[in-house]
């Protein structure tokens, strides 16, 4: 079978978006704001903040778009934008939270061992797609620290590359791949103890 | 020639390229001997694994909200370009 090829809508032109072409701009907002506003929904967790963020980073982008050399893509620039702004909401939020790495100050390979082992995977979709569970999981991303959240969402829920992931965060790839273990395990352990506790009832 | 037996620690850090695919052959081999013999490494395994999936599958619809949409428009100063699809 042929793989399936997307229609590609053409990118905005850089050229225009740098002379302060405002049609052009427009037309990079209509591109892009639904997947950053989805991006920074996940992030941050309330409509209020996400739509703020979105406002702030479209804002920015504009500013600074004269200043953009293009060397990472319009779509990377975007979501560097929007991270960063999302982090830096968090911050208002929560001053207490560290961005930088949760963990990684106290060594950067320390990977929490496993501690719940309900052998879950397998039970029937119906249970595994419950809105139960669904919101378990979105529960678990916010317990994330900053740095681990997101790197899971770009690499895991957004599907970007590792390579993609490290150009929007400006980190290297191997920082991506740490955070993105220690992430997936602790997801992992949030719902394992979730279905530990429903196995438990169960029988 | 015998294979390096892992224990249950060294192979936490190989997990993610393990489930991805992305881990060298060598590796692979010692890994999934130490699965065979080891039933909590294959529940952790298993269980990572779903947990990804599950979190790959919850993807949304990524169009905006019209009022959303709206109010970015009127604070980017470009009300003139909301049309309507
Ligand atoms: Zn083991």
């Amino acid at each position: 079978m042929m793989s399936e090829i997307k229609t590609h809508v053409d990118e905005p032109s850089l050229e225009l978006l740098r002379n302060g072409d405002k049609a052009e701009f427009a037309k990079l907002v209509d591109m892009y704001s639904g997947k950053i506003y989805r991006l920074v929904l996940r992030i941050l967790g309330n409509q209020r903040d996400a739509e703020d963020v979105l406002q702030e980073t479209f804002l920015n982008a504009y500013r600074s778009i004269a200043r953009f050399e293009g060397r990472s893509s319009i779509s990377t620039w975007l979501y560097r934008i929007a991270t960063n702004e999302a982090l830096m909401a968090i911050r208002k939020q929560k001053p207490q939270v560290s961005l930088d790495v949760e963990g990684e100050n106290d060594r950067g390979d320390a990977i929490n061992k496993p501690y719940h082992f309900a052998d879950w995977c397998c039970l029937p979709e119906n249970d595994l797609q419950s809105a139960e569970v669904k919101s378990q999981m979105r529960d678990a991303i916010q317990r994330l620290s900053p740095a681990l959240q997101t790197v899971f969402i770009l690499r895991d829920i957004e599907g970007f590359s590792v390579k993609k992931t490290a150009e929007i965060l400006e980190t290297n790839e191997g920082v991506v791949k740490t955070r993105l273990l220690r992430a997936r395990l602790r997801l992992r352990e949030d719902l394992s103890e979730y279905f530990g506790k429903n196995l438990g009832e169960v029988s | 020639m015998m294979i390096k037996h892992l224990n249950c620690h060294d192979l936490l850090s190989s997990l993610s390229d393990y489930i991805d695919g992305d881990l060298n052959a060598d590796l692979c081999k010692e890994l999934e001997q130490h699965l065979y013999e080891c039933p909590n490494c294959r529940i952790v395994v298993d269980t990572l694994k779903k947990t990804v999936e599950l979190y790959q599958h919850e993807e949304e619809d990524a169009t905006l909200p019209d009022d959303v949409r709206m109010r970015l428009f009127y604070r980017l100063n470009l009300q003139n370009f909301l049309k309507h699809d």
